[in-house]
Protein backbone atom coordinates (compact mmCIF):
# COMPACT_ATOMS: atom_id res chain seq x y z
CA UNK A 1 0.00 0.00 0.00
CA UNK A 2 2.16 2.64 -1.10
CA UNK A 3 -0.76 5.21 -0.79
CA UNK A 4 0.39 7.77 -3.61
CA UNK A 5 -3.07 6.94 -5.36
CA UNK A 6 -5.65 7.96 -2.21
CA UNK A 7 -6.48 11.19 -3.41
CA UNK A 8 -6.21 14.06 -1.40
CA UNK A 9 -3.26 14.14 1.30
CA UNK A 10 -4.06 14.68 4.94
CA UNK A 11 -1.12 16.41 5.30
CA UNK A 12 1.07 17.91 3.18
CA UNK A 13 4.73 19.38 3.09
CA UNK A 14 5.92 20.95 -0.03
CA UNK A 15 9.62 22.31 -0.35
CA UNK A 16 10.12 23.03 2.66
CA UNK A 17 13.48 24.98 3.95
CA UNK A 18 14.75 26.25 7.30
CA UNK A 19 18.18 27.22 8.13
CA UNK A 20 19.64 27.18 11.94
CA UNK A 21 22.74 29.42 11.37
CA UNK A 22 25.10 26.92 9.58
CA UNK A 23 22.84 23.83 10.09
CA UNK A 24 20.18 22.83 7.08
CA UNK A 25 17.86 21.09 8.73
CA UNK A 26 15.11 21.30 5.85
CA UNK A 27 16.13 22.18 2.15
CA UNK A 28 13.12 21.31 0.28
CA UNK A 29 11.38 19.14 1.56
CA UNK A 30 8.17 17.36 -0.10
CA UNK A 31 6.08 14.70 1.77
CA UNK A 32 2.58 13.68 2.18
CA UNK A 33 0.86 11.73 4.30
CA UNK A 34 -2.36 9.98 2.64
CA UNK A 35 -5.76 8.71 5.00
CA UNK A 36 -5.01 5.03 6.68
CA UNK A 37 -1.07 5.42 6.47
CA UNK A 38 1.32 5.28 9.20
CA UNK A 39 4.42 6.82 7.58
CA UNK A 40 8.06 6.33 9.30
CA UNK A 41 10.96 9.22 8.99
CA UNK A 42 14.39 7.51 9.29
CA UNK A 43 17.57 9.12 9.40
CA UNK A 44 20.47 10.08 11.31
CA UNK A 45 20.39 12.04 14.51
CA UNK A 46 20.34 16.14 13.59
CA UNK A 47 18.90 15.58 10.49
CA UNK A 48 15.58 17.53 10.87
CA UNK A 49 13.19 14.80 11.63
CA UNK A 50 11.97 16.64 14.97
CA UNK A 51 12.17 19.75 13.03
CA UNK A 52 9.87 18.50 10.82
CA UNK A 53 7.34 17.63 13.33
CA UNK A 54 8.21 21.70 14.41
CA UNK A 55 7.04 22.67 11.25
CA UNK A 56 4.04 20.50 10.44
CA UNK A 57 2.70 21.88 13.82
CA UNK A 58 3.23 25.36 13.86
CA UNK A 59 5.81 25.55 16.60
CA UNK A 60 8.77 26.36 14.05
CA UNK A 61 7.86 28.60 10.70
CA UNK A 62 9.75 27.47 7.69
CA UNK A 63 11.88 29.74 5.68
CA UNK A 64 10.10 29.01 2.80
CA UNK A 65 7.92 25.89 1.45
CA UNK A 66 4.09 25.09 2.96
CA UNK A 67 2.46 23.05 5.28
CA UNK A 68 -0.99 22.00 4.27
CA UNK A 69 -3.76 20.02 6.27
CA UNK A 70 -6.83 18.21 4.08
CA UNK A 71 -5.85 20.47 1.12
CA UNK A 72 -5.54 23.96 3.33
CA UNK A 73 -2.79 26.18 3.99
CA UNK A 74 -1.45 26.22 7.63
CA UNK A 75 2.27 27.11 7.37
CA UNK A 76 2.77 30.15 10.22
CA UNK A 77 -0.30 29.11 12.53
CA UNK A 78 -0.12 28.57 15.89
CA UNK A 79 0.22 25.04 17.43
CA UNK A 80 -3.59 25.28 19.19
CA UNK A 81 -4.79 26.18 15.39
CA UNK A 82 -3.60 23.14 13.72
CA UNK A 83 -4.08 21.30 16.75
CA UNK A 84 -7.59 22.22 16.49
CA UNK A 85 -7.83 20.84 12.95
CA UNK A 86 -6.98 17.29 13.65
CA UNK A 87 -3.59 17.33 13.68
CA UNK A 88 -2.38 15.96 17.52
CA UNK A 89 1.24 15.85 18.90
CA UNK A 90 2.66 13.12 21.26
CA UNK A 91 6.67 14.25 22.11
CA UNK A 92 9.55 12.57 22.85
CA UNK A 93 10.19 14.47 26.09
CA UNK A 94 6.31 13.76 27.44
CA UNK A 95 4.54 17.15 27.94
CA UNK A 96 2.46 16.46 30.72
CA UNK A 97 0.55 18.87 33.49
CA UNK A 98 2.92 17.10 36.75
CA UNK A 99 1.24 19.27 39.17
CA UNK A 100 -1.98 17.27 38.34
CA UNK A 101 -3.16 13.51 38.45
CA UNK A 102 -2.94 11.57 35.00
CA UNK A 103 -6.97 11.45 35.09
CA UNK A 104 -6.90 15.53 35.21
CA UNK A 105 -4.62 15.51 32.57
CA UNK A 106 -6.71 13.33 30.32
CA UNK A 107 -9.74 14.77 31.36
CA UNK A 108 -8.52 18.39 30.56
CA UNK A 109 -7.60 17.51 26.92
CA UNK A 110 -11.45 16.00 27.10
CA UNK A 111 -12.86 19.39 27.72
CA UNK A 112 -10.65 21.31 25.44
CA UNK A 113 -11.21 19.22 22.69
CA UNK A 114 -15.46 19.40 23.99
CA UNK A 115 -14.87 23.20 24.75
CA UNK A 116 -16.56 22.63 27.90
CA UNK A 117 -15.52 26.08 29.73
CA UNK A 118 -18.49 26.18 32.24
CA UNK A 119 -16.90 27.75 35.30
CA UNK A 120 -19.05 26.44 37.82
CA UNK A 121 -18.66 22.78 36.61
CA UNK A 122 -15.71 20.43 37.78
CA UNK A 123 -13.98 18.89 35.63
CA UNK A 124 -14.00 15.42 37.22
CA UNK A 125 -17.37 15.28 36.32
CA UNK A 126 -17.34 16.21 32.62
CA UNK A 127 -19.33 13.82 30.51
CA UNK A 128 -16.31 12.46 28.98
CA UNK A 129 -15.10 10.82 31.54
CA UNK A 130 -15.65 7.15 30.97
CA UNK A 131 -13.81 7.84 27.62
CA UNK A 132 -10.79 9.36 29.07
CA UNK A 133 -10.65 6.08 31.29
CA UNK A 134 -11.17 3.86 28.74
CA UNK A 135 -8.27 5.60 26.64
CA UNK A 136 -5.34 5.05 29.65
CA UNK A 137 -6.86 1.53 29.87
CA UNK A 138 -5.98 1.06 26.38
CA UNK A 139 -2.23 2.52 26.80
CA UNK A 140 -1.79 0.58 30.24
CA UNK A 141 -1.96 3.15 32.19
CA UNK A 142 -5.43 2.95 34.06
CA UNK A 143 -3.55 2.30 37.13
CA UNK A 144 -1.80 4.61 37.67
CA UNK A 145 -4.66 7.14 36.62
CA UNK A 146 -4.77 8.88 40.75
CA UNK A 147 -0.82 9.49 40.71
CA UNK A 148 0.62 12.59 40.16
CA UNK A 149 2.01 12.71 35.95
CA UNK A 150 5.30 14.02 37.94
CA UNK A 151 5.36 10.77 40.30
CA UNK A 152 5.23 8.42 37.07
CA UNK A 153 8.49 6.62 35.85
CA UNK A 154 9.42 7.57 31.86
CA UNK A 155 7.82 4.74 30.08
CA UNK A 156 4.64 5.56 31.46
CA UNK A 157 4.84 9.39 31.16
CA UNK A 158 5.25 8.53 27.70
CA UNK A 159 2.17 6.42 27.30
CA UNK A 160 0.41 9.04 28.82
CA UNK A 161 2.05 11.29 26.62
CA UNK A 162 0.62 9.73 23.76
CA UNK A 163 -2.85 9.17 25.35
CA UNK A 164 -3.42 13.06 25.80
CA UNK A 165 -2.89 13.50 21.93
CA UNK A 166 -5.66 10.47 21.28
CA UNK A 167 -7.72 12.02 23.63
CA UNK A 168 -8.36 14.95 20.89
CA UNK A 169 -9.78 12.37 18.58
CA UNK A 170 -7.25 13.70 15.61
CA UNK A 171 -7.20 12.55 12.13
CA UNK A 172 -3.32 12.81 12.39
CA UNK A 173 -0.71 12.02 15.11
CA UNK A 174 2.34 13.10 14.64
CA UNK A 175 4.94 10.90 16.82
CA UNK A 176 8.47 11.65 18.07
CA UNK A 177 10.26 7.92 18.93
CA UNK A 178 6.78 6.63 20.30
CA UNK A 179 8.68 3.95 22.47
CA UNK A 180 11.91 5.94 23.57
CA UNK A 181 12.07 5.69 26.95
CA UNK A 182 9.88 2.47 27.66
CA UNK A 183 10.97 -0.47 28.92
CA UNK A 184 12.95 -2.86 26.02
CA UNK A 185 10.31 -5.46 27.10
CA UNK A 186 7.69 -3.35 26.77
CA UNK A 187 8.48 -2.00 24.03
CA UNK A 188 6.76 -4.07 20.79
CA UNK A 189 3.52 -4.83 23.03
CA UNK A 190 2.78 -0.82 23.75
CA UNK A 191 3.44 0.02 20.11
CA UNK A 192 1.34 -2.90 19.47
CA UNK A 193 -1.53 -1.89 21.64
CA UNK A 194 -0.99 1.75 20.56
CA UNK A 195 -1.67 1.17 16.43
CA UNK A 196 -4.32 -1.00 17.34
CA UNK A 197 -5.54 1.85 19.18
CA UNK A 198 -5.01 3.98 15.74
CA UNK A 199 -6.31 1.92 13.45
CA UNK A 200 -9.73 1.48 15.45
CA UNK A 201 -9.90 4.92 15.31
CA UNK A 202 -9.15 5.81 12.15
CA UNK A 203 -5.72 7.99 12.81
CA UNK A 204 -3.24 8.18 10.36
CA UNK A 205 0.05 8.75 11.60
CA UNK A 206 3.77 10.12 11.36
CA UNK A 207 6.37 8.61 13.57
CA UNK A 208 9.57 9.30 14.03
CA UNK A 209 12.15 6.18 15.14
CA UNK A 210 15.16 4.81 15.43
CA UNK A 211 14.16 1.20 16.18
CA UNK A 212 14.30 -0.68 12.44
CA UNK A 213 12.73 -3.61 13.75
CA UNK A 214 9.61 -0.97 14.91
CA UNK A 215 9.80 0.46 11.67
CA UNK A 216 9.62 -2.62 10.13
CA UNK A 217 6.47 -3.99 11.93
CA UNK A 218 4.07 -1.05 11.96
CA UNK A 219 4.49 1.66 9.06
CA UNK A 220 3.12 1.24 5.65
CA UNK A 221 5.75 3.55 4.37
CA UNK A 222 8.80 4.88 4.97
CA UNK A 223 10.90 7.84 4.48
CA UNK A 224 14.57 8.44 4.86
CA UNK A 225 15.84 12.22 5.77
CA UNK A 226 19.44 13.12 5.40
CA UNK A 227 21.08 16.42 5.05
CA UNK A 228 18.02 18.34 5.18
CA UNK A 229 16.20 16.16 2.08
CA UNK A 230 13.77 12.90 1.86
CA UNK A 231 16.76 10.56 0.16
CA UNK A 232 14.26 8.05 -0.25
CA UNK A 233 10.19 7.27 0.41
CA UNK A 234 8.57 3.68 -0.49
CA UNK A 235 7.48 0.17 1.54
CA UNK A 236 9.38 -0.66 4.47
CA UNK A 237 10.67 -3.97 3.09
CA UNK A 238 12.12 -2.08 -0.03
CA UNK A 239 13.46 1.11 2.05
CA UNK A 240 15.20 -1.25 4.69
CA UNK A 241 16.96 -3.37 2.21
CA UNK A 242 18.38 -0.77 0.04
CA UNK A 243 22.42 -0.45 0.11
CA UNK A 244 22.64 3.24 0.52
CA UNK A 245 19.99 3.26 3.18
CA UNK A 246 22.16 0.22 5.42
CA UNK A 247 25.16 2.31 5.17
CA UNK A 248 23.97 5.77 5.53
CA UNK A 249 21.04 5.40 8.58
CA UNK A 250 21.04 1.48 10.08
CA UNK A 251 24.76 0.69 9.04
CA UNK A 252 26.03 1.98 12.52
CA UNK B 1 -19.80 16.40 53.35
CA UNK B 2 -17.36 17.19 55.88
CA UNK B 3 -15.85 19.86 54.43
CA UNK B 4 -18.87 21.60 53.71
CA UNK B 5 -20.25 21.08 57.29
CA UNK B 6 -16.87 22.46 58.94
CA UNK B 7 -17.48 25.64 56.05
CA UNK B 8 -20.88 25.94 57.70
CA UNK B 9 -19.80 25.80 61.12
CA UNK B 10 -17.27 28.40 60.41
CA UNK B 11 -19.81 30.71 58.73
CA UNK B 12 -22.48 30.38 62.08
CA UNK B 13 -19.67 31.33 64.28
CA UNK B 14 -18.74 34.37 62.56
CA UNK B 15 -22.38 35.13 61.98
CA UNK B 16 -22.72 35.35 65.78
CA UNK B 17 -19.59 36.69 66.42
CA UNK B 18 -21.22 40.43 66.77
CA UNK B 19 -23.12 38.98 69.98
CA UNK B 20 -20.00 37.70 71.16
CA UNK B 21 -17.52 40.01 70.27
CA UNK B 22 -19.28 43.47 68.87
CA UNK B 23 -15.79 45.42 69.39
CA UNK B 24 -14.30 42.94 66.67
CA UNK B 25 -17.20 43.73 64.24
CA UNK B 26 -15.42 46.45 62.20
CA UNK B 27 -12.19 44.44 62.29
CA UNK B 28 -13.43 41.39 61.08
CA UNK B 29 -15.16 43.75 58.17
CA UNK B 30 -11.75 44.82 56.98
CA UNK B 31 -9.75 41.16 57.48
CA UNK B 32 -13.23 39.60 55.49
CA UNK B 33 -12.90 42.70 52.79
CA UNK B 34 -8.99 42.60 52.40
CA UNK B 35 -9.25 39.40 51.83
CA UNK B 36 -11.30 38.57 48.86
CA UNK B 37 -8.75 41.12 46.95
CA UNK B 38 -6.39 38.19 48.52
CA UNK B 39 -8.41 35.66 47.22
CA UNK B 40 -7.77 37.57 43.69
CA UNK B 41 -4.33 37.29 43.56
CA UNK B 42 -4.41 33.68 44.73
CA UNK B 43 -6.42 33.16 41.69
CA UNK B 44 -3.32 34.11 39.81
CA UNK B 45 -0.90 32.57 41.95
CA UNK B 46 -2.42 29.37 40.58
CA UNK B 47 -0.95 29.69 37.12
CA UNK B 48 2.41 31.15 39.05
CA UNK B 49 1.22 34.59 37.97
CA UNK B 50 2.24 37.18 40.68
CA UNK B 51 0.67 40.93 40.31
CA UNK B 52 2.27 43.80 41.85
CA UNK B 53 -0.40 46.00 40.67
CA UNK B 54 -3.73 44.48 41.90
CA UNK B 55 -4.08 47.40 44.61
CA UNK B 56 -5.50 48.79 41.03
CA UNK B 57 -8.72 47.16 40.81
CA UNK B 58 -8.88 47.39 44.58
CA UNK B 59 -8.88 51.60 44.38
CA UNK B 60 -11.09 51.33 41.22
CA UNK B 61 -13.73 49.41 43.80
CA UNK B 62 -13.67 52.21 46.09
CA UNK B 63 -13.65 55.06 43.70
CA UNK B 64 -16.91 53.33 42.21
CA UNK B 65 -18.46 53.50 45.09
CA UNK B 66 -17.08 57.04 45.54
CA UNK B 67 -18.54 58.48 42.02
CA UNK B 68 -21.49 56.73 42.75
CA UNK B 69 -22.45 57.71 45.84
CA UNK B 70 -21.75 61.37 44.96
CA UNK B 71 -24.00 61.21 41.61
CA UNK B 72 -27.07 58.98 43.49
CA UNK B 73 -28.09 60.09 47.13
CA UNK B 74 -29.69 57.14 47.61
CA UNK B 75 -28.15 54.42 45.83
CA UNK B 76 -28.22 51.27 46.92
CA UNK B 77 -25.12 48.75 47.97
CA UNK B 78 -26.06 46.05 45.88
CA UNK B 79 -26.10 48.32 42.77
CA UNK B 80 -22.73 49.73 44.01
CA UNK B 81 -21.34 45.86 44.02
CA UNK B 82 -23.09 45.10 40.72
CA UNK B 83 -21.58 48.38 39.57
CA UNK B 84 -18.01 47.47 40.87
CA UNK B 85 -18.00 44.06 39.31
CA UNK B 86 -18.79 45.61 35.88
CA UNK B 87 -16.04 48.47 35.88
CA UNK B 88 -13.41 46.25 37.49
CA UNK B 89 -14.54 43.30 34.89
CA UNK B 90 -13.97 45.60 31.93
CA UNK B 91 -10.73 47.15 33.53
CA UNK B 92 -9.80 43.63 34.24
CA UNK B 93 -10.45 42.86 30.59
CA UNK B 94 -8.92 45.52 28.84
CA UNK B 95 -5.72 45.61 30.78
CA UNK B 96 -5.81 41.25 30.91
CA UNK B 97 -5.91 41.58 27.52
CA UNK B 98 -2.14 43.45 26.98
CA UNK B 99 -0.53 41.49 30.26
CA UNK B 100 -1.56 38.30 29.89
CA UNK B 101 0.56 38.28 27.10
CA UNK B 102 3.56 37.97 29.57
CA UNK B 103 4.67 35.90 32.48
CA UNK B 104 6.88 35.63 35.10
CA UNK B 105 8.86 39.13 36.47
CA UNK B 106 7.35 41.18 33.37
CA UNK B 107 3.88 40.34 34.33
CA UNK B 108 4.47 41.53 37.70
CA UNK B 109 5.96 44.73 36.37
CA UNK B 110 3.39 45.44 33.93
CA UNK B 111 0.89 45.29 35.93
CA UNK B 112 2.67 47.65 38.86
CA UNK B 113 3.23 50.25 35.92
CA UNK B 114 -0.23 50.03 34.91
CA UNK B 115 -1.32 50.73 38.43
CA UNK B 116 1.17 53.40 39.08
CA UNK B 117 -0.52 55.00 36.34
CA UNK B 118 -3.79 54.85 37.93
CA UNK B 119 -2.02 55.90 41.03
CA UNK B 120 -0.97 59.11 39.10
CA UNK B 121 -3.97 60.11 37.43
CA UNK B 122 -6.15 59.87 41.13
CA UNK B 123 -3.78 62.08 42.91
CA UNK B 124 -3.22 64.43 40.20
CA UNK B 125 -6.70 64.86 38.53
CA UNK B 126 -7.68 67.01 41.55
CA UNK B 127 -11.14 68.55 40.36
CA UNK B 128 -12.07 64.34 39.88
CA UNK B 129 -10.76 62.41 42.16
CA UNK B 130 -10.30 64.96 45.36
CA UNK B 131 -6.05 64.60 44.92
CA UNK B 132 -4.43 62.98 47.75
CA UNK B 133 -7.34 63.40 49.87
CA UNK B 134 -9.44 61.47 47.78
CA UNK B 135 -13.17 61.03 48.30
CA UNK B 136 -15.50 60.50 50.69
CA UNK B 137 -18.22 57.49 50.31
CA UNK B 138 -21.39 58.25 51.60
CA UNK B 139 -23.57 55.49 53.08
CA UNK B 140 -25.85 53.73 50.48
CA UNK B 141 -29.06 52.20 51.47
CA UNK B 142 -29.49 48.77 51.56
CA UNK B 143 -32.93 47.55 49.85
CA UNK B 144 -34.64 50.99 50.56
CA UNK B 145 -33.26 51.18 54.11
CA UNK B 146 -31.62 53.40 55.72
CA UNK B 147 -28.69 52.96 58.39
CA UNK B 148 -27.12 55.21 61.21
CA UNK B 149 -23.25 54.97 61.32
CA UNK B 150 -23.30 52.23 64.24
CA UNK B 151 -26.22 50.18 62.65
CA UNK B 152 -24.53 50.35 58.91
CA UNK B 153 -20.99 48.90 60.40
CA UNK B 154 -23.06 45.69 61.47
CA UNK B 155 -24.83 45.91 58.47
CA UNK B 156 -21.90 45.92 56.22
CA UNK B 157 -20.59 43.42 58.72
CA UNK B 158 -22.89 40.62 57.04
CA UNK B 159 -22.82 42.05 53.29
CA UNK B 160 -19.27 41.36 53.61
CA UNK B 161 -19.63 38.27 55.55
CA UNK B 162 -22.16 37.11 53.04
CA UNK B 163 -20.11 38.07 49.96
CA UNK B 164 -16.99 36.49 51.19
CA UNK B 165 -18.77 33.82 51.56
CA UNK B 166 -20.65 33.63 48.43
CA UNK B 167 -16.90 33.81 46.34
CA UNK B 168 -15.27 31.43 48.20
CA UNK B 169 -17.96 28.84 46.98
CA UNK B 170 -17.74 30.30 43.24
CA UNK B 171 -14.27 30.09 43.07
CA UNK B 172 -14.30 27.19 44.98
CA UNK B 173 -15.91 25.99 41.96
CA UNK B 174 -13.60 27.99 39.44
CA UNK B 175 -10.63 26.04 40.38
CA UNK B 176 -12.32 23.27 40.09
CA UNK B 177 -13.57 23.39 36.97
CA UNK B 178 -11.97 22.71 33.59
CA UNK B 179 -10.68 26.59 32.85
CA UNK B 180 -9.77 26.81 36.63
CA UNK B 181 -8.14 23.38 36.44
CA UNK B 182 -5.90 24.87 33.19
CA UNK B 183 -4.61 27.65 35.60
CA UNK B 184 -2.12 24.78 37.17
CA UNK B 185 -1.82 23.52 33.11
CA UNK B 186 -0.41 26.60 31.81
CA UNK B 187 1.97 26.82 35.38
CA UNK B 188 3.33 23.04 34.40
CA UNK B 189 3.14 23.24 30.77
CA UNK B 190 2.49 25.97 29.09
CA UNK B 191 3.34 24.54 25.30
CA UNK B 192 0.87 21.23 26.14
CA UNK B 193 -1.72 23.63 26.92
CA UNK B 194 -1.03 24.88 23.09
CA UNK B 195 -0.88 21.74 21.77
CA UNK B 196 -3.96 20.67 22.76
CA UNK B 197 -6.01 22.71 21.23
CA UNK B 198 -6.24 25.58 24.08
CA UNK B 199 -4.94 29.74 23.93
CA UNK B 200 -2.84 29.76 27.28
CA UNK B 201 -3.34 32.92 26.82
CA UNK B 202 -7.21 33.24 27.26
CA UNK B 203 -6.77 30.84 30.35
CA UNK B 204 -4.84 33.74 32.16
CA UNK B 205 -7.21 36.37 30.75
CA UNK B 206 -9.79 34.66 32.36
CA UNK B 207 -8.15 34.16 35.78
CA UNK B 208 -7.22 37.86 35.45
CA UNK B 209 -10.41 38.84 35.30
CA UNK B 210 -11.92 36.65 38.07
CA UNK B 211 -9.22 37.82 39.94
CA UNK B 212 -9.93 41.82 39.09
CA UNK B 213 -13.61 41.43 39.93
CA UNK B 214 -12.80 39.93 43.58
CA UNK B 215 -9.90 42.71 44.42
CA UNK B 216 -12.51 44.96 43.05
CA UNK B 217 -15.32 43.59 45.36
CA UNK B 218 -12.69 43.70 48.26
CA UNK B 219 -12.24 47.56 47.41
CA UNK B 220 -15.55 48.72 47.23
CA UNK B 221 -16.80 46.86 50.72
CA UNK B 222 -13.40 48.38 52.41
CA UNK B 223 -14.19 51.54 50.91
CA UNK B 224 -17.89 51.47 52.16
CA UNK B 225 -16.41 50.20 55.70
CA UNK B 226 -13.86 53.24 55.77
CA UNK B 227 -15.96 55.77 53.66
CA UNK B 228 -13.14 56.66 52.17
CA UNK B 229 -11.64 56.36 48.93
CA UNK B 230 -7.94 57.25 48.67
CA UNK B 231 -5.17 57.10 45.62
CA UNK B 232 -3.20 55.38 48.62
CA UNK B 233 -5.68 52.11 47.90
CA UNK B 234 -3.85 52.04 44.55
CA UNK B 235 -0.07 52.74 45.52
CA UNK B 236 2.52 49.89 44.66
CA UNK B 237 2.78 49.36 48.28
CA UNK B 238 -0.70 47.49 48.63
CA UNK B 239 -0.56 45.77 45.79
CA UNK B 240 2.70 44.19 47.43
CA UNK B 241 1.31 44.09 50.48
CA UNK B 242 -1.70 41.95 48.83
CA UNK B 243 0.74 39.57 47.59
CA UNK B 244 2.34 39.36 50.69
CA UNK B 245 -0.72 37.91 52.52
CA UNK B 246 -1.35 35.38 50.07
CA UNK B 247 1.78 34.20 50.15
CA UNK B 248 1.94 34.04 54.29
CA UNK B 249 -1.39 32.41 53.65
CA UNK B 250 -0.61 29.40 51.69
CA UNK B 251 -1.81 29.10 48.27
CA UNK B 252 -3.28 25.41 48.77
CA UNK B 253 -6.72 26.28 49.58
CA UNK B 254 -8.96 29.78 50.00
CA UNK B 255 -9.04 29.84 53.58
CA UNK B 256 -5.95 30.75 53.22
CA UNK B 257 -6.22 33.94 51.82
CA UNK B 258 -8.61 35.11 54.77
CA UNK B 259 -6.18 33.22 57.76
CA UNK B 260 -3.58 35.35 55.77
CA UNK B 261 -5.25 38.65 55.88
CA UNK B 262 -5.87 37.75 59.83
CA UNK B 263 -2.98 37.34 60.99
CA UNK B 264 -1.68 39.99 58.72
CA UNK B 265 -3.61 42.43 60.02
CA UNK B 266 -3.70 41.36 63.82
CA UNK B 267 0.08 41.46 64.26
CA UNK B 268 0.04 44.85 62.28
CA UNK B 269 -2.68 46.18 65.09
CA UNK B 270 -1.07 44.69 68.76
CA UNK B 271 2.52 45.03 67.34
CA UNK B 272 1.49 48.80 66.80
CA UNK B 273 0.08 48.59 70.60
CA UNK B 274 3.31 46.14 71.67
CA UNK B 275 6.24 48.77 70.11
CA UNK B 276 5.87 51.89 67.98
CA UNK B 277 6.48 51.19 64.50
CA UNK B 278 7.70 47.44 65.13
CA UNK B 279 4.87 45.86 62.86
CA UNK B 280 6.93 45.30 59.65
CA UNK B 281 9.88 44.02 61.28
CA UNK B 282 7.64 41.18 62.68
CA UNK B 283 5.76 40.82 59.89
CA UNK B 284 8.87 40.71 57.96
CA UNK B 285 10.65 37.68 60.37
CA UNK B 286 6.89 36.24 60.00
CA UNK B 287 7.48 35.91 56.56
CA UNK B 288 10.72 34.70 55.83
CA UNK B 289 10.17 31.97 59.21
CA UNK B 290 7.21 30.97 56.65
CA UNK B 291 9.25 30.99 53.51
CA UNK B 292 11.70 28.79 55.22
CA UNK B 293 10.25 26.62 56.97
CA UNK B 294 6.34 26.03 55.33
CA UNK B 295 6.08 27.80 51.91
CA UNK B 296 3.21 26.60 51.63
CA UNK B 297 2.36 28.85 54.19
CA UNK B 298 -0.68 29.13 56.92
CA UNK B 299 -2.22 26.59 55.01
CA UNK B 300 0.57 23.74 55.04
CA UNK B 301 1.44 25.18 59.13
CA UNK B 302 -2.51 24.03 59.59
CA UNK B 303 -2.64 20.90 57.41
CA UNK B 304 0.50 20.09 60.07
CA UNK B 305 -0.68 20.63 63.48
CA UNK B 306 -4.29 19.16 62.15
CA UNK B 307 -0.94 16.18 62.01
CA UNK B 308 -1.24 12.76 60.99
CA UNK B 309 -4.52 11.96 61.61
CA UNK B 310 -5.79 13.84 57.99
CA UNK B 311 -2.38 12.97 56.51
CA UNK B 312 -3.28 9.29 57.26
CA UNK B 313 -6.98 9.94 56.05
CA UNK B 314 -6.34 11.07 52.91
CA UNK B 315 -3.86 8.59 51.74
CA UNK B 316 -6.44 6.03 52.86
CA UNK B 317 -9.30 7.98 50.53
CA UNK B 318 -6.90 8.21 47.59
CA UNK B 319 -6.45 4.31 48.21
CA UNK B 320 -9.86 3.80 48.54
CA UNK B 321 -10.29 5.54 45.12
CA UNK B 322 -8.12 3.59 43.32
CA UNK B 323 -9.80 0.51 43.67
Amino acid sequence: MSGHDQGQPLLQAEGLKLRFGGIIAADGINLSLFPGEHLAIIGPNGAGKTTFLNICTGYLKPNAGRVSVGGQEITGRPPRRITRMGVARAFQIPQLFTEQTVLENMLLAGSIRERRWNLLRRLDGIPGRAEMEHLLDLVGCADVRNRLASELPEGKRKLVDIALALALKPKVLLMDEPTSGVASADKFGVMETLMNALREAHVSSVFVEHDMEMVKLYATRVAVWAQGIIQMTGEPEVVLNDPDVIRNVIGN
Amino acid sequence: MKKGLVAFALLLALALLPFAASNMVVFATMVMAKGLAVLGILVLLRADQVSFGHAMFFAAGAYTAAFLTAAWRDIDLILLLVATLAVTGIAGLLIGVFVTRYRGIFFGMINLAFSMVLYSILEKAFHITGGSDGLRIRRPTLLGFEFSRSEFDLVMFYVVLAVAAACCVLVGRYLLSPLGQALRAVKTNETRVEYLGLSAKSVLLTGYVISAMLCGLGGVLMGLVQGLASPEHAFWSRSAELVFIAVLGGQGHIAGAFAGTLVFEWVRTSAAALLDDSWQLILGVTLIAIILWAPGGLIQLWHRLAGRRTSSDRTGSESGVAE
